[in-house]
Parts: structure tokens; C-alpha cells; sequence
């Protein structure tokens, strides 16, 4: 089977070209032949006629003449009127059937001149021909140009192609065209409603736009244009409030993957860490070290880069959060402020240390080729990095919320969060636990780094930028519940790209902002409070 | 109230040294030739003018933090508004001095094509509203926060998050061209005050005065407040704030008029500084700023107001002789400082030197200070 396809088409080929060249040979007088009618063509209209009809003859070589003549790269052997066109490359090719021909001098070739009325005829033959093509996309463009170019001749290819289309979506695309190019033609007023209801349905801005310029037409046709753009209109707002929210829940896998670590220091621990940015910066520059050593050593594999880089960024956050946790947490437990002050302290340094090691400036982390580009899924475009962090976000997430409900260290965490001494008293080794607690945070912290680094700058200043709208993830959802944290990332992720159209980006952050502050006051304890009967907080 | 002023002899202390010292460095400056060993450089003296705005800023954040135990992460908030408030008034006494030489509207927005003076900057050309308006901006900002804050219960650490968020929102806002601030670049290229020259040494020395001046006025206000009845309620809201409201007081009120002096404290100094270096712009606004004056106070000593102003002056002058001697190692300093301060010194340098002698008297372990 795999031999049969390319030896048939080659017969084709074969057969194709005999054919072409038996005309070719008493192409002397014109006759039947479209190639040698050109040759033969006195004067511009007779010329233009002669494309005309090579457009619509089917001929394999109609395109190639075609666009030699619009190039003028096509000229007549005087000897014996052989038409001839100069390829990319200055060879001379025979129009007829598309083979090299050898030994030609070029002053013998007189070019065959073109006014504008030609012009017009070679323009609607391209189209017409490249509606034609083989291939499906240059077949999407040309119907594209026709549909902008509302051309009324290029109705009987159109219709002649729409028959004989096999893509889907290139048909409705010529349908559109056509119905663009009926629009614009001197047909009846039901043909042009009918017309204006196929241009609709394409729902963008071009048949808004086409819409929008119909002018001098019958009131019905002009009825039915402004309905159909209202109808658009309704449509495009429903598409971008779907976009907005699809951004918006891509904001929010952001920050759930930037906040989920504080949800477990801060919510569970109740450890106010302001170096949780800094882990997530130790992330992202262990991703520009893994990655850097990889296109030094081994490119090949550099598609699998993120996939090295998750375990170590894991792993080296998680042992700096040890060492923050047993050198000075430890000591600052139920206080608060100066947990808060001492890490502040931390990050300070952790930033300046960097920025030491590596520079100030924002290093190179590339996109493996998987996560570059993007897909649609009806009409909307989602950058696959995008999708892959939403993703990304979602698996940590469970991950997390598999370890803390299901294994023995969850249960243990929770209980030393729940009642300390009574689980101590149980055998619990409460000091490991809390560095065991703090190091799954800082981990965390550090795998956020590595999706982090696909979609931000990687720069000393990286974690600077989302620790404040952590805490606010995590304030927000309620202190010490996961499942709230998810909750207010992404309603967070959506206010914040649902107010951006109207208000901007600074200001609808501000916005979030003041309302999050608005929303304290009637939940102070966050979306989903954990019961309790605490008086002091 | 004689007695009550006089009563913390280290509140009395600093503000002589303050008084002193100002005045000695402006004795140098103005009276002793600039060949004379002694004599004071201009540069010295917008230093140390600097040092004393940002002494009177951890001097509110002492006020709040160290007494009524709300730990404002957003004091730049109440700095940046008096500075820019401050601001406005130095821009419209430039008139038609500018690049454009327009009679009313400052550069910037004759830059942003603007064609009228937006109504919040009018009234900014009187000197006695922009003073006005230094003390009442931050204030009512204050109290409205407060306000709100207070009222659902928000403490401890939330609070401390909000207000971050807070003076982060203020600064996001203020880069932006359309406030009619001046976007980054903010305000500046002043000309003169009180019909004086800002670039003239004698108005920049009286400028550090009126500094100094404002430090120890601040000093006895603040001493004044904590050792009245008032401030001995705010401590026991520090405290244990249950406590005081099954008692029958509103926890809330106290701290919010706390809140409220503190910020206009910190407008105050935030309007002394900008004159004295000349710019404003949304940085102020910056975490980080507010974060660092927050070090100061807890390396000078936090609950004590004159450690407030010990630890500013020292904490900068560190910071000057490390960003001039060997910047790259200033954040690690900085950031060594917060966790020393907060691992090893709870109470501060202040601290440190007030339990020495008993230290040395008893040879005994220094006891614990409740938090």
C-alpha cells in the first residue's frame, strides 16, 4: 500500500504531462488549448479572454502560467511561439508542461506585456485557480481574499469548488465568500438575505466588519445586516467573557501554585513566612540551572528539562526550608510579628544572594517545544503554557491534599496543628513534624518556581511579586483550609481579568485589592472559617 | 503633665541630643568656615535632616506598634500622603518657572496635554491649606482604614497583611499618569518655600532644624499620649484586648485614635523630607519602605519612643556608610539586622543598654519581658 500511492500518482503525472504536451505541439493556432490561446492573444483583450478561460480549463499548468504572467516572467519564443517562463532559479520552463527546457537564449524570448484590464483578469484567475489548489491552506487563503474582496466573478468557482470541497471548514469558509461576493453582486433580495444569514454565521469581527460596510442595498437586506451585527455583537461579548474567564483561571492557577505553600506555613503552621516568595524563586532559578547544564551537556534533553527540574526544585526549597525552620522559626513560635519581621529579614537576604550568584538580571528559562504554541477549543485560543500550569495547578493541589488527608505525616501534621500537646503526648515528635511541615511548604513553594519560571521572568525579584497576593489567596479563602485557598485563587484570578477590560490592569488589581480589604470586614475570618471557639485570634 | 513629660528619662535624653545636635550642626555649617576641621557640610546637613524625618516616622509606627500592638506594615502610606501633599504645594510655587512655562499647570501635565488643573490640586498654591492638608490626608485615610479595620476585629497579623496590601495598592495607583501625580516619576524640581530658595544652604539647614524640631515636639506629644490614662488603656488593648472590652472600653476607639496621631505624625515627617531631598515619587509607597522603618523601630527598641528615634538614625546611618563603602553586602546587613533583632534583641539597642547595669549588679540572667 505504502508503495502503491506515490507510484500511481507518478503515472498520473506521466499521463498528465503526454496529454499536455500533445496539445502543446499544435498549439500553433490556438484552438481548444488555454496555453497557446495566450501565445496567440493580439492585444490586451483578447489576452485577458484567454485567462479567463485558462482559469476555469482545469489545465495543471494554469496556475504556473498564471503567476509567471502576473511576475513577467512569461514570454514567447519568436522562432516558434513556444511559450516559456523563467522559474525562481532563471531557468526556462516550458508553459505548456511545466519541463525544463535547455539551451535558450534569452533575447529570443520576447515577455508578454500586461495593462491593468489584465491585470484584473489574472487577479480573479489566481483566485480562482488557487480555490482550486491542492492544498488545503492556500485553498483557505484565496477563499479568504475573496470573501474580503466581495468579487462577484469569482461566484462560478466558488460554487463549482463549494461541490467539490472535502474540508468542512473551508467549505463554510468559501460559503461565507460566496455569500460576501452575492452581497456585492446585482442578485436578488432573497439571495442577498439568504446572504447575509451565511455571512453571520461566521461570528467575528471580519463579518462585522463586512456587515457594517453594506451600503445602497434594498431596506430588507439592510434590515437583516443590522440584526445579523447585533447578533455578532451578542455573540463576540459572550466569547470574550468566556476568554476573560479562561485568563482568569489561568491567573488563579498562578496564584493557587504561589500561594498553596503559605496555605500549609501560614494556614496550618500559622508561620507567617515573607521568604515563601523567596522558595519559589529558588524554584525558578534551580529550572535555569538544570536547564542551563542541559544545553550545555545534553540537548536532547531539554524537552524533558521541567520534568528533571520538578524533583530538584522540590528538593532544594524543601532543605532551605528545614534550615530556615530549625536556625530561626524554631525559635520565633507564637510570635507572630516577629515571625513575620525575621523572615522578611530572610528574604531580604535570600534575594541579595541571588542576585549575587547569578546576576540581577532576569535569566533565560526556555519553553520546551511542548509547551510552546497554542490550541483552540471552539473559539477560543489557549496558549499551552497556559494550559499546562492550569493543569499543573490542579495536580499539586490534589497531591497535597492526598498527602495531608491520607498519610501517616498528614495525619500527624494535623494533629500537632489541632492540639500540640495532647499530640506529643501520643508520641508525636511535634519539633520533626514541624520542620517536616514547613519543608512539604517550602517544597511546594519551590515546584510553583518551576512552572513559575515558564511564564514570568526569572529574576531576583520574582517572589517579591506574588508574596502579597499569597497572603491575600490565603486570607481570603480562610486560614488553614485548602480547599478555600483554591477557592480564592481562582475567584481571584477571575475578578481580577473579568474588571481588566473595564477598569485596566492596575486599577482592577487595586480594585481586587480594596475589595479584598471590603470583604475582611464581613468575613474576617476568610470564604470558609475553621470552627473553633478561640476567643483570641 | 510637667512630670509626665519628664518621666522617661530616655525620652528626655534623646530629645535633648536631638535639639543639641541639630543645632551644633547648624552652628558648623553656618558659622565656621568651610576650611575650619569642624565645619559641617550642606551635604551633612540634608543627612542628617533626612535621618530626622525618618526618626519621626518610626516614631508613629512606635505610637501604634509598640503601644497599642498593631503591627502597620503601610506606615508609608501616611508618609508618602504628606509628602505628596507637600509636594503639590512645592509644584505649584514653581508657576511659571517650568520646563513649559505655563502659568498654573505643572510640567507633567502640560506634558500629558492637560488643559486644566485637575480639582484636587487646587487650593495646594496656600501654604496654610497644604499644611493643613499634611496632617488631614493621612488622617482621614487613617481613621477610615482604622475604622473599618478595627470595627470586624481585624488583628495581629492580618492586619499587617492588609496594610501591606494596602500601601502596595497606593503605590500601584500612584505610578499610574492619570492619578495627575506624576506617575513614576512623581513630583519634583521644586524651587522654593515660604518665599525661600530650596537650593539655598541657610533654608536647607532651617529645614533640619524645623526636623529636629518636629522630632522632639513629636517626642512629647507621643510621651504625653502613653502616659496618660489614654495610653495606659492602649497598653492593656496591647495586651490582652479581650480583657479590656469585658472591662466595658472600646479597644476599638483607643486604637483607632491612636492610628490616627501616628499617621498624622508620619505625614508630618513625610512633608519635612520632601522639600530636603527635593522629589516625591510613588516609591515611598513601596512594601519594602514601610517594612524597613518597621526594622528601625524594633532595632531601637519597640514600646520605648525614644528607641524609635535611636534606631532610625542609627539603622540609616548605617545604611549610608554601607551603600557608599560596599553596597552588594547592604541587604545582607539589612536583612542580618531583622533577624538578629527579632532572634537575640527583643527589646532593642534601648533595651540592651537599659538592662547592662542590672546585669552587671545581679551578674544574673537578664529576665524575660513579656511580649
Amino acid at each position: 500500500m505504502g508503495l502503491l500511492r506515490p507510484l500511481v500518482l507518478s503515472l498520473a503525472l506521466l499521463i498528465f504531462g503526454a496529454l499536455g504536451q500533445v496539445p502543446a505541439a499544435r498549439a500553433q493556432h490556438g484552438g481548444d488549448d488555454p496555453v497557446a490561446a495566450i501565445a496567440a492573444a493580439s492585444g490586451f483583450d483578447e489576452l485577458a479572454r484567454a485567462i479567463d478561460r485558462l482559469a476555469v480549463s482545469g489545465h495543471p499548468q494554469a496556475l504556473a502560467v498564471v503567476e509567471a504572467l502576473r511576475a513577467g516572467t512569461l514570454g514567447v519564443r519568436a522562432a516558434d511561439r513556444a511559450l516559456l517562463w523563467r522559474d525562481g532559479e532563471g531557468r526556462f520552463r516550458d508553459a505548456a508542461t511545466g519541463a525544463m527546457v535547455e539551451g535558450i537564449n534569452p533575447r529570443e524570448v520576447r515577455p508578454i506585456r500586461v495593462n491593468n484590464r489584465v491585470r484584473r483578469s489574472l487577479d480573479a484567475a489566481l483566485g480562482a485557480l488557487q480555490l482550486t489548489s491542492p492544498d488545503p491552506r492556500i485553498r483557505l487563503a484565496a477563499a479568504e481574499r475573496v470573501f474580503r474582496a466581495r468579487d462577484p466573478e469569482a461566484i462560478p468557482a466558488l460554487e463549482a469548488q463549494i461541490a467539490r470541497e472535502t474540508d468542512p471548514r473551508i467549505r463554510r469558509v468559501m460559503e461565507g465568500a460566496r455569500a460576501a461576493a452575492v452581497l456585492a453582486s446585482d442578485r436578488d433580495v432573497a439571495a442577498k438575505v439568504e446572504a447575509v444569514a451565511t455571512i453571520r454565521n461566521r461570528y467575528d469581527l471580519d463579518a462585522r466588519g463586512l456587515l457594517a460596510s453594506v451600503r445602497d442595498q434594498p431596506p430588507e437586506v439592510m434590515d437583516a445586516a443590522a440584526a445579523a451585527i447585533r447578533a455578532i455583537d451578542r455573540h463576540l461579548a459572550l466569547v470574550h467573557a468566556a476568554q476573560d474567564v479562561v485568563f482568569g483561571l489561568s491567573l488563579g492557577s498562578v496564584l493557587l501554585l504561589a500561594a498553596i505553600g503559605l496555605a500549609i506555613t501560614f494556614g496550618v503552621m500559622g508561620v507567617i513566612n515573607m521568604a515563601h516568595g523567596e522558595m519559589v524563586m529558588i524554584g525558578a532559578y534551580t529550572t535555569f540551572v538544570v536547564q542551563d547544564w542541559i544545553r550545555d551537556s545534553a540537548p536532547q534533553l531539554f524537552d524533558i528539562s521541567l520534568f528533571i527540574a520538578l524533583p530538584l526544585a522540590f528538593c532544594v526549597a524543601a532543605l532551605a526550608g528545614v534550615v530556615i525552620e530549625r536556625t530561626i522559626i524554631r525559635f520565633l513560635y507564637g510570635r507572630p510579628l516577629e515571625t513575620l519581621l525575621a523572615t522578611f529579614g530572610l528574604s531580604l537576604i535570600l534575594q541579595q544572594a541571588v542576585r549575587v550568584l547569578f546576576g540581577p538580571n532576569n535569566r533565560e528559562v526556555g519553553n520546551p517545544s511542548w509547551m510552546s504554541g497554542s490550541i483552540e477549543l471552539f473559539e477560543l485560543t489557549l496558549t499551552r503554557n497556559r494550559v499546562a500550569i492550569i493543569l499543573f495547578g490542579f495536580a499539586v493541589f490534589f497531591a497535597l491534599l492526598l498527602v495531608i488527608r491520607r498519610s501517616r505525616f498528614g495525619l500527624e501534621m494535623r494533629a500537632v496543628t489541632q492540639n500540640r500537646r495532647m499530640a506529643g503526648s501520643m508520641g508525636i515528635r511535634t519539633p520533626w513534624v514541624d520542620s517536616l511541615t514547613f519543608a512539604l511548604g517550602s517544597g511546594v513553594a519551590g515546584l510553583a518556581g518551576v512552572a513559575l519560571s515558564q511564564i514570568d521572568n526569572v529574576s531576583p525579584n520574582l517572589g517579591q511579586g506574588y508574596i502579597i497576593d499569597s497572603f491575600m489567596v490565603v486570607v481570603f479563602g480562610g486560614v488553614g483550609n485548602l480547599w478555600g485557598t483554591l477557592v480564592a485563587a481562582y475567584t481571584l484570578g477571575i475578578i481580577n481579568k473579568l474588571l481588566e477590560p473595564f477598569a485596566g490592569a492596575v486599577l482592577g488589581k487595586i480594585a481586587v485589592l480594596v475589595l479584598l480589604v471590603l470583604f475582611i470586614q464581613v468575613k474576617p475570618r476568610g470564604l470558609f472559617p475553621l470552627k473553633g471557639r478561640a476567643v483570641e485570634a | 503633665m510637667l512630670r509626665a513629660l519628664i518621666g522617661d528619662r530616655a525620652v528626655v535624653a534623646v530629645a535633648g541630643f536631638v535639639l543639641a545636635g541639630a543645632i551644633v550642626i547648624a552652628f558648623a555649617n553656618q558659622a565656621l568656615p568651610p576650611t575650619h576641621d569642624l565645619h559641617a557640610s550642606i551635604f551633612a546637613v540634608g543627612l542628617i535632616g533626612k535621618y530626622l524625618c525618618f526618626a519621626l516616622l518610626a516614631l508613629a509606627i512606635d505610637l501604634v506598634w509598640g503601644y497599642a500592638g498593631i503591627l502597620s506594615l503601610g506606615h508609608g502610606v501616611f508618609w508618602g500622603l504628606g509628602g505628596y501633599a507637600m509636594g503639590m504645594h512645592l509644584m505649584r510655587l514653581i508657576g511659571p518657572r517650568g520646563v513649559y512655562g505655563h502659568p498654573v499647570l505643572p510640567d507633567f501635565m502640560v506634558f500629558l496635554n492637560w488643559t486644566e488643573l485637575p480639582w484636587y490640586w487646587r487650593g495646594f498654591d496656600q501654604v496654610w491649606f497644604a499644611l493643613l492638608m499634611v496632617v488631614l490626608v493621612p488622617s482621614v485615610f487613617a481613621f477610615v482604614f482604622g475604622w473599618l479595620a478595627f470595627r470586624s476585629r481585624v488583628s495581629g497579623v492580618y492586619l499587617s497583611i492588609i496594610t501591606q496590601a494596602l500601601t502596595y495598592a497606593t503605590m500601584l495607583a500612584f505610578f499610574r499618569n492619570d492619578m495627575g501625580f506624576g506617575g513614576n516619576n512623581g513630583l519634583t524640581d521644586f524651587r522654593e518655600l515660604f518665599g525661600f530658595s530650596l537650593r539655598d544652604d541657610g533654608m536647607r539647614v532651617g529645614l533640619m532644624l524645623a526636623s529636629a524640631l518636629a522630632v522632639v515636639l513629636g517626642l512629647a506629644l507621643c510621651r504625653l499620649m502613653v502616659a496618660s490614662r489614654f495610653g495606659k488603656v492602649l497598653i492593656a488593648v496591647r495586651d490582652a484586648e479581650s480583657r479590656v472590652r469585658f472591662l466595658g472600653y472600646r479597644p476599638e476607639a483607643y486604637k483607632l485614635a491612636a492610628l490616627v496621631v501616628s499617621a498624622a505624625l508620619a505625614g508630618i515627617a513625610g512633608a519635612l523630607y520632601v522639600p530636603q531631598v527635593g522629589i516625591i515619587n510613588p516609591s515611598e509607597f513601596a512594601p519594602t519602605f514601610s517594612i524597613e522603618a518597621v526594622i528601625w523601630v524594633a532595632v531601637g527598641g519597640r514600646g520605648t519612643l525614644a528607641g524609635a528615634v535611636v534606631g532610625a538614625v542609627l539603622v540609616n546611618a548605617l545604611k549610608s556608610w554601607f551603600t557608599t563603602a560596599m553596597p552588594d553586602l547592604w541587604l545582607f546587613a539589612l536583612g542580618g539586622l531583622f533577624i538578629l533583632v527579632t532572634l537575640l534583641m527583643p527589646k532593642g539597642v534601648l533595651g540592651l543598654i537599659s538592662s547592662l547595669p542590672a546585669a552587671f549588679l545581679r551578674r544574673g540572667v537578664i529576665a524575660a519581658h513579656p511580649a
